[in-house]
């Protein structure tokens, strides 16, 4: 009963969709008032119905139907309840499903914090993203139907891939979707201004808060990725370049232009059509993501779901969507103006360089990705495209993209003065030169890896983004005093986005820390090890004192006891698994880390040799903690930027005529206010 | 101009993708594809006193399947191979990849044994000489003992149809 009524919902949140999408436009087209009002209820009405399909299925996993065909495929009754939940989201359908929810749950958001917006505008955004609602609804029933009933029943699910089955995976998903999906905001935003006509500065500014959640989210989904690639893949690597890997990279480094060109049209108007092509693009990419992770196109560690009928329609719903919306732009395009004159030292022309930085560096990943499709087309045989590739296009477009993230802030709008930068530049750099040449002579010795030129460069890099960061802040804390007040005053003056700002250039210096040191760093060893043997790897001695067995609720482990001893005193007790899931008969090897934040101490157990020796893997990385560290302060930045009041203020600003005119004086004016 | 090029770009990007989903990403060539099967000599799983010799399965058209008890897809494919394989009256042999003997016999002791005889690659030496992929593989040797097809991923009675059999037929 339960997934019969899911389904009803889904075709209910599809009529209801169908109303949202087309009521609302043609009543923006002709000006009728009431057809525009139905916008925001059909909005939530779509998001209820899609929310109670979800409901449902969590329903059927939790309680353990294997009538229905995708949860006896990704559930087992013996898989703890928590990953039951998880399992909603461990396969196709009902990824697609939790797809679905989520724009829905944007598109609630937007219907209920947009009251201060245009009518018509805010119409034809709920209708952009009611069509997209339209498009994932009709996949999910006619091609990805989650609720599909098994006649008979399974008596028992295939268990849900043992991969899956760990913290990490509960909510990498769910995050990484809300960035994918949360683009559709910003694209939303940006189609219906289009098809208003007016492009101006408007539209900037009232997607940057969105697009800022967006980039937080896809952040940590990533970040929770790449951890869980860290220890569950038992590699002991957290970066791969796979194409799944990239397909969630490309939308990031497009929305990461995207945030910083919003800042140009928002405040100055200048980069009109720019900003609208990368937030069509970073949507898009979103999209491709989805097309190149779900059809099974190209082949990944990854590969998840293979089915070349489900990868046509995404195909086709994406060449509509992406395809319909870069004819708008070809049509709508030439006709919106330049915005403000900028001087060639300018921060806008640095924020231009930027962009088309890490737009390039989308591109290259686009074309590592797509080479081998591309390849086998032209019937050029199979290659792959590994990290050597992505390695050698990537850090050449990051180092300047890093150097300019220093020099950016310190700028002004329009025209800077070379002389009023040099002071603050001699700063930063001469601080950042002292503390790299001190790291490099403080950080321990006795690994593998000697300083190359590439980590030395590095470490300076890192230094650099640190360093240069503060003393924009010295800078900024120091010259708003003309007001007077204590110091703890002027920082609360400043505005939260200016905050998040720091933040997020402040994590980037630390991830770039971590990077240089955890790879070029690291010591790893794989080696055999009988009970009561020491190893020494970079400076720590390892000890395996006994191999237990250890039932899991849903595997068999074999847990070594790791004593991890330094300078002859006891360290660290580690211990790693091997379990062996029952219902797959699928062996994983569950590492054991002793995260720090000047190292990491990873030990996992490979295969046994014999009773009492094993097979095992032993990492020491420094400073590993710090790339996670560095890419959690990058999502809490965004998140305080977009927590700014600016947003909220010019919302409650009473609409002048000017600012629905869509004058971007009007936006400068609210900027200056706050 | 300039702002249509996106659009163009973009259906250029489009078509590329729909030729790749014609295409099949496992269908990996083998470079042993017409080349001579390396000789395999190793110890068989039911009775490792006796040894697997590829070169005495000359002048027949034989299959081989790579398969190990750690492997879920290898469990799925048995039953299947266990019908065809005698229906249409075609030699197959396995070769049990990086496995242990006792789990691999259980193994066929539940679902059945499909095959002549099983070799024992434990350490994945003949699986290297193959160009062994991912488990399970199944190839086709022709009577001058060539490898002439090879299928990447389980066989259930659709690909044994359409893409085994008819290699299989075409060179008896």
């Amino acid at each position: 009963m339960i997934p019969e009524i899911g389904v009803f919902a889904l075709i209910m949140a599809l009529l209801v969709a169908a109303v949202q999408a087309t009521l609302p436009l043609a009543g923006a087209h002709w000006g009728v008032v009431s057809w525009m009002r139905i916008a925001r209820p059909a909005a939530v009405l779509q998001g209820l119905f899609a929310w109670t399909a979800f409901g449902c299925l969590a329903t059927s996993f939790l309680t353990g139907d294997f009538s229905v065909l995708y949860v006896a495929g990704n559930s087992h009754s013996e898989l703890p309840a928590v990953y039951r939940f998880a399992a909603i989201w461990g396969g196709h359908e009902g990824s697609m499903l939790l797809w679905q929810c989520l724009l829905s749950a944007w598109t609630v958001g937007v219907a209920l914090c947009s009251r201060q917006l245009p009518q018509p505008y805010v119409a034809r955004v709920l209708s952009v993203m009611g069509m997209l609602s339209i498009g994932l609804l009709l996949f999910l029933l006619f091609l990805s139907n989650p609720f599909e009933r098994l006649i008979p029943a399974a008596a028992q699910g295939r268990d849900l891939n043992p991969l899956l089955q760990d913290p990490g995976m509960i909510l990498h998903p769910p995050l990484l979707y809300m960035g994918y999906v949360g683009f559709s905001v910003a694209f939303a935003f940006g189609i219906a201004a289009l098809l208003s006509g007016e492009l101006n500065a408007a539209w900037a500014r009232w997607s940057r808060p969105w697009t800022l959640a967006a980039w937080s989210f896809l952040t940590l989904g990533i970040l929770l990725g790449s951890a869980w690639a860290y220890y569950v893949l038992g590699w002991g690597g957290w970066w791969f370049w796979d194409p799944v890997e990239n397909a969630s990279f490309m939308p990031w480094l497009v929305g990461t232009a995207l945030i910083h060109s919003l800042i140009v049209t928002d405040q100055r108007g200048a980069f009109r059509s720019w900003t609208v092509m990368l937030a069509i693009a970073a949507f898009s990419l979103s999209l491709l993501g989805t097309f190149l992770v779900r059809s099974g196109v190209l082949t990944s560690v990854h590969a998840f779901a293979v089915d070349p009928g489900r990868g046509l329609y995404i195909l086709c719903f994406m060449v509509m969507v992406v395809g319909s919306s870069l004819l708008l732009f070809a049509i709508r395009a030439p006709g919106v103006g330049l915005g403000g004159w900028f001087a060639l030292l300018s921060r806008e022309s640095l924020l231009l360089v930027n962009n088309v930085l890490f737009s390039v560096a989308a591109m290259a990943v686009l074309i590592g990705t797509l080479y081998p499709l591309l390849l086998d087309v032209l019937n050029g045989g199979k290659i792959s495209v590994g990290p050597p590739y992505f390695e050698a296009v990537f850090v050449p477009l990051m180092v300047p993209a890093l150097v300019l993230m220093g020099i950016g802030p310190m700028v002004r709008w329009k025209r800077s003065a070379p002389v009023e930068l040099r002071s603050q530049l001699r700063w930063a750099v001469g601080a950042s030169g002292i503390s790299a040449l001190l790291l490099a002579w403080l950080l321990p010795r006795g690994t593998d890896a000697t300083w190359t030129p590439l980590s030395a460069f590095g470490l300076l890099l890192a230094a650099w983004c640190v360093w240069s960061t503060l003393v924009q802040a010295a800078k900024r804390l120091s010259t708003a005093g003309t007001q007077g007040g204590s110091l703890r005053l002027r920082a609360s003056r400043q505005p939260l986005s200016w905050w998040g700002m720091l933040l997020a250039h402040f994590g980037i210096g630390l991830f770039v820390f971590g990077v240089t040191l955890a790879s070029g760093f690291e010591t790893k060893r794989e080696l055999t090890l009988s009970v009561g043997e020491t190893v020494s790897v970079a400076g720590f001695d390892f000890r395996l004192d006994g191999v237990d067995e250890v039932p899991g609720p849903n595997y068999e482990a074999h847990r070594a006891h790791v004593q991890v001893l330094r300078d002859g005193e006891p360290f660290v007790a580690l211990a790693p698994e091997k379990r062996r899931y029952r219902a797959q008969e699928m062996p994983l090897s569950q590492a054991a880390i002793d995260t720090g934040l000047l190292r990491d101490l990873f030990v996992a157990l490979g295969d046994p040799v014999d009773d009492k020796t094993w097979s095992a893997r032993i990492q020491v990385k420094p400073f590993m903690a710090w790339i996670w560290i560095g890419c959690v302060l990058m999502a809490l930045g965004g998140l305080l930027a977009l927590a700014d009041r600016r947003y909220r203020v010019a919302r409650r600003a009473p609409r002048t005529a000017r600012a629905q005119r869509g004058d971007d004086a009007a936006a400068r004016t609210a900027e200056a206010a706050s | 101009m300039k702002f249509i090029a996106p659009l163009i770009a973009f259906l250029g990007l489009a078509v590329v993708l729909m030729l790749g989903l014609q295409r099949d990403p496992r269908a990996l060539p083998s470079a042993l594809i017409d080349q001579p099967l390396p000789a395999i000599d190793i110890p068989l799983l039911q009775n490792p006193e006796q040894r697997f010799d590829s070169t005495a399965l000359r002048g027949q058209v034989w299959m081989l399947n790579v398969w190990a008890s750690w492997c879920g897809p290898c469990q799925e494919e048995l039953p299947a191979l266990n019908v065809l394989a005698h229906r249409d009256r075609v030699p197959l042999y396995g070769l049990n990849y990086k496995d242990q003997p006792a789990p691999a016999q259980a193994l066929l002791a539940r679902f059945g044994n499909p095959y002549r005889s099983s070799a024992v690659d434990a350490d994945g030496r003949v699986g290297m000489d193959l160009g062994v992929h991912g488990v399970p593989e199944t190839f086709v040797i022709d009577a001058a003992g060539r490898v002439r097809y090879r299928h990447l991923g389980p066989v259930n009675n659709e690909i044994w149809e359409t893409k085994l059999m008819p290699v299989v037929k075409a060179l008896q």
